[in-house]
C-alpha cells in the first residue's frame, strides 16, 4: 500500500519531457518533488505564473509570488507571468499536457466530484471545473477507500460533480488504474503488497482485471 | 488625460449603496488594500462584491463581512473565512459559486465587449442549472454572460497619471480584468508616475480602461500561507 508520496512518485513517472503540467492542491502537489532531475518539465499555476520554483528560503518570501494554493514560491529561469483569463484561456485551449488533481469520488464512466460535500460548508469549486472540462489529460490522485472502507471508486459519484467523462487515469494507494471510453476501470498495476482481490474488494464500479496484473515499479 | 486623484476617498466618490463592485486580488495577494480600508470608513452597504476570494476574517473583503457591507459575493472560492461562513449559513448573505476560468473569462468578456462567452466549464454539474448551452464540434459549451460591474477597483504595482497600469508577479491575477469590466474603474497603484515615463511597451493594462488613480499608502500585503524551506 502506497501513503501520500508513495502515489505521488508514481504519478510522476507520467510525466514525460516537454510537458507544461498543472498541479492541484494536495497530494498532486508532492509530484513535483518527484519529477527526475535533468527534465524539462514546466509546472503552471493557475492564478498566473508559468514555472513554479520551489518555495523561498526562509526571509526572502515576497507577497506578490504564490501558488494557486496561496503559498509563498520562487520562480524557475524561463517563466511567464500573466492575468487569470490568459491562465484559463491556455488551459481552455488545451496548450497544458497534463493536469494532476485530487478526488472524493471517481465514476467508471469518468465523472468526478471533488468540490462539495453535500452539508458542509461549501468553500467553491476553485478552477477545478474549468481545469476537468478542458485537460488534455487527466490524472486523478486519491485515496481508494474512505475512513469508513468504502470504495471511492463508484458506478455513479454521489457527491455533486465538478465534471463528466474526463478522468483518463487514476493513482490510489492500491492500484493504477485506467478509466476506459466505453466504460470501466482497467486494473494496469497493483501497489507493492496489494493483491487483485483486494482491489477487486475495494472498488464498486466496474473493474476489468486482464490477465497478469504487474506491481508498481517505484 | 490626468486621472490622478487625491487619495481613496476621493476615488471612491458617488460608490453608493447597493451597487455591483469587482475587485481585484487572489486570496490577499493583489488587492486594493487602501480602497477596501476607505469602503469601510465611508460605510456604503448592501454591496455585491465580484471577486475571485472573500479574503479572511481580518483582512481584505473579510473587513468588508465584519462590517456587514456585502449582500452578496460572486466567488469562485470563498474559504478560510469564519465570518463568511457564519453570514452565509444564516442566510444574511447570498453566495454565486462561479469556476474560476468562467469568472475571469465573464470580465473579460465585458471589458472586450462581448455579451456572453461559451466555456465547458460546469457541464453536466449544478454549474450548468438554469443556463444555456450549445454544442460546438462534439462538445457542449454553456453560455455565461459577461459581467456589468458600476465600480471596479484594482492594485496594480505601477501607474501613470494617464492610468496605464503595470502589474508585479502573481499579484496581475484578477486585477487587469475586473479594472476592464468596470463602468469605473479605480486603480490604487504603489508607485504613481507622471505620464511618459513608463515605456509603452512594458504596460499591462492600457489606460483607456481607468478612469480613476491614486498612489496608496501603508501597504501590509499580508501572506496568507507562508512556506519557506531552510537555507540547507
Amino acid at each position: 500500500m502506497l501513503d501520500k508520496n508513495g502515489i505521488a512518485k508514481r504519478i510522476a513517472q507520467e510525466i514525460k519531457d516537454g510537458y507544461y503540467v498543472n498541479l492541484g492542491i494536495g497530494i498532486p502537489t508532492l509530484v513535483a518533488n518527484f519529477i527526475p532531475e535533468g527534465m524539462n518539465v514546466v509546472l503552471q499555476s493557475e492564478n498566473g505564473l508559468l514555472g513554479i520554483g520551489p518555495f523561498p528560503i526562509d526571509g526572502e518570501e515576497d507577497a506578490d509570488l504564490i501558488n494557486a494554493g496561496k503559498q509563498t514560491i520562487t520562480t524557475v529561469p524561463g517563466s511567464a507571468f500573466f492575468d487569470s483569463a490568459l491562465s484559463f484561456g491556455m488551459i481552455r485551449a488545451g496548450k497544458v499536457d497534463l493536469t494532476i488533481l485530487g478526488a472524493m469520488e471517481v465514476s467508471e464512466n469518468g465523472d468526478i466530484a471533488n468540490w462539495k460535500i453535500p452539508g458542509k460548508m461549501v468553500k467553491g469549486m476553485g478552477g477545478a471545473m474549468d481545469l476537468v472540462a478542458s485537460a488534455k489529460n487527466i490524472i486523478v490522485a486519491m485515496q481508494h477507500v474512505n475512513k469508513a472502507g468504502e470504495s471511492k471508486l463508484l458506478p455513479a459519484c454521489d457527491l455533486p460533480l465538478t465534471g463528466i467523462r474526463c478522468v483518463k487515469k487514476i493513482v490510489t494507494e492500491l492500484a493504477v488504474l485506467d478509466v476506459l471510453p466505453e466504460g470501466g476501470f482497467r486494473l494496469l498495476e497493483r501497489a507493492p503488497g496489494v493483491s487483485v482481490e483486494v482491489i477487486i474488494k475495494a472498488t464498486a464500479g466496474k473493474l476489468i482485471v486482464e490477465g497478469d496484473i504487474p506491481e508498481m515499479v517505484l | 488625460m490626468n486621472k490622478k486623484v487625491l487619495n481613496a476617498e476621493a476615488a471612491i466618490e458617488g460608490l453608493l449603496d447597493n451597487m455591483t463592485i469587482g475587485l481585484g486580488g487572489f486570496g490577499l495577494c493583489g488587492i486594493p488594500e487602501n480602497s477596501i480600508a476607505a469602503l469601510i470608513r465611508k460605510g456604503v452597504k448592501g454591496l455585491t462584491c465580484i471577486s475571485n476570494n472573500a479574503g479572511v476574517d481580518d483582512f481584505g473583503i473579510g473587513l468588508m463581512l465584519q462590517t456587514r457591507q456585502v449582500k452578496k459575493m460572486i466567488s469562485s472560492y470563498v474559504g478560510e473565512n469564519e465570518e463568511f461562513e457564519r453570514q452565509m449559513l444564516s442566510g444574511e448573505l447570498d453566495v454565486d459559486l462561479v469556476p474560476q476560468g468562467t469568472l475571469a473569462t465573464r470580465l473579460m468578456a465585458a471589458g472586450y465587449g462581448m455579451p456572453v462567452i461559451y466555456t465547458p466549464a460546469g457541464v453536466g454539474t449544478e454549474v450548468a442549472i438554469g443556463k444555456e448551452s450549445r454544442i460546438f464540434g462534439n462538445k457542449e459549451y454553456l453560455m455565461e454572460y459577461a459581467f456589468d460591474i458600476d465600480f471596479s477597483i484594482v492594485k496594480a504595482w505601477k501607474g501613470d497619471a494617464h492610468g496605464n497600469l503595470i502589474f508585479r508577479k502573481t499579484s496581475r491575477n484578477f486585477n487587469p480584468l475586473v479594472a476592464m469590466a468596470g463602468k469605473i474603474t479605480i486603480a490604487e497603484v504603489e508607485e504613481l508616475v507622471p505620464a511618459g515615463e513608463l515605456d509603452p511597451d512594458h504596460i499591462h493594462l492600457p489606460g483607456i480602461y481607468v478612469h480613476r488613480i491614486f498612489q496608496g499608502v501603508d501597504y501590509e500585503k499580508r501572506i496568507e500561507q507562508r512556506t519557506v524551506r531552510s537555507k540547507n
